[in-house]
């Protein structure tokens, strides 16, 4: 056997990547029941069944290194809005800043320039991560990056589907790009966790992440025919556990019954 | 002692094990292996109740480790919910038939639909699946970005062959299917999806 040392990720940053695949999976799931086509509704629960099993592959490797007591279960269930580290943008509803009425609590554009936006970026850290010296987080990302391919393709075709849309789609489009852009300036400055990823050569880089994601951008905004509105402004910290007000219902939703009904299984 | 392999994944449907540690083959063991793969082998998807295990390409291997016997199961999607499922049918089935063998999940090499059997693709087909056409990995592996045509080239109808279909939505019943429509025979159909 190998004697060689062996690179794992760390585990602040496992769970950043678990936190947030769990946490836009459970946001976008709130569409089950109320898609706007029954093919779209049947769409976002599929997307979020893929980020929860994202999701549990991560907590399961997080919980090897989070010690005896930790299961995927007790990492998802049992840590406090204030442990998570997802990014903000994920935590967000799916409405722009102002909802004037409870119709418009669910923006399906908001959900989809957020999943674009969102999966643009981590195609990029999953392609990353393939060829990483953690095994076991090579092996999940080898299994990411085929989902989130395919829910970047589903969301950039609605982008450009709404954006070259009528004049209420392109509308909307951009007021959820208008909404949501300068929440990715969080995708660039790294976190605690992100750091010492880097530093344990892990294979994230994130100077090198930003360039094609632009790329793209521009080229999915064009066939859109939108504007990309400026990144500037306030820089969101939800990956270093600085969260928005939204987190903490998310999560008192989410972990509700598993805290009423401790050790339950089904 | 590698530090990885010596910690043994606790949790039900989501071990991790990327290292395949290859054994040597002895006369007496291929003979177990064979006689666990013949128990196995019946068993079928949950979610398409014609296509084995095997030839989904779920069930990777059968080794032996040490003294114990594994059985090696690969997630489709990451979050499959049928491998709950097949995992309890595959640890039934071995312990209905006497083995005593592990089932071990494993995610590495991830699972491709390249790996589904020529047998498969007919049993798709027969149940009105059409079958998925090769995988894009090889090619996306160096374009992350797409900017290229997004709808496979031609997904023949199950029902009537015409290459005349059209994409009606990604996602189907399942993770793993799109919904298509056939312009010749006006049927729609589930289109298993290259992955």
């Amino acid at each position: 056997m190998s004697t060689a040392a062996h690179t794992l990720a760390p585990l602040a940053y496992v769970l950043q990547l678990a936190d947030t695949a769990l946490v836009l999976g459970q946001r976008n799931a709130e569409w089950c029941g109320h898609g706007p086509a029954l093919e779209e509704d049947i769409a976002l629960a599929n997307n979020s069944l893929d980020l929860i099993g994202q999701a549990r592959m991560l907590y399961s490797l997080a919980a090897l290194q989070a010690g005896p007591q930790a299961s995927e279960d007790s990492l998802a269930y049992w840590r406090g809005p204030e442990a998570f580290r997802n990014y903000t943008m994920v935590e967000l509803p799916h409405h722009g800043p102002m909802a004037p009425s409870a119709r418009q609590d669910r923006d399906f554009a908001t959900t989809m320039v957020r999943n674009f936006l969102f999966s643009n970026l981590m195609v990029g850290v999953w392609a990353q991560l393939e060829p990483s010296p953690d095994a076991q987080l090579a092996a999940i990302a080898a299994k990411a990056i085929k989902e989130t391919r395919y829910h970047l393709r589903h969301a950039h075709d609605w982008v450009v589907r709404m954006g070259d849309g009528t004049d209420t789609s392109h509308a909307r489009a951009q007021a959820a790009l208008d909404h949501l852009m300068p929440y990715t300036q969080e995708f660039w400055r790294p976190s605690a966790a992100e750091q010492s990823a880097m530093d344990f050569g892990i294979g994230l880089d994130l100077g090198a992440l930003q360039a094609p994601w632009q790329q793209q951008l521009t080229a999915t905004l064009d066939l859109a025919q939108l504007q990309a509105s400026p990144a500037t402004g306030f820089v969101s910290g939800g990956k270093n556990g600085i969260h928005s007000e939204h987190l903490s219902y998310l999560l008192g939703d989410m972990q509700s019954l598993a805290r009423a009904h401790p050790q339950a299984v089904w | 002692m590698n530090p990885i392999a010596s910690l043994q994944p606790v949790h039900k449907g989501s071990a991790i094990d990327p290292h395949k540690v290859p054994q040597p083959h002895q006369a007496q063991t291929d003979a177990t292996a064979e006689a666990i793969w013949a128990v196995l082998s019946p068993l079928t998807d949950p979610e398409i109740p014609v296509v084995s295990l095997r030839d989904m390409g779920i069930l990777r291997d059968v080794r032996r480790v040490g003294s114990q016997w594994q059985v090696v199961i690969t997630p489709t999607y990451s979050g499959c919910p049928a491998m709950g499922q097949i995992e309890d049918d595959v640890r039934q089935a071995l312990l209905d038939s006497g083995h005593n063998a592990q089932v071990v999940t494993q995610l590495a090499p991830a699972w491709t639909t390249d790996w589904m059997t020529a047998q498969a693709h007919d049993q798709l087909r027969a149940y009105g699946i059409a079958p998925p056409c090769a995988s894009a990995t090889a090619t996306d592996q160096h374009s992350l970005r797409f900017v290229r045509a997004l709808a496979p080239t031609s997904v023949a109808c199950p029902r009537c062959a015409s290459t005349q279909t059209t994409e009606v939505s990604h996602f189907g019943s399942t993770a793993c299917k799109a919904l298509f429509k056939c312009l010749a025979c006006l049927e729609p159909f589930d289109h298993f999806k290259p992955h």
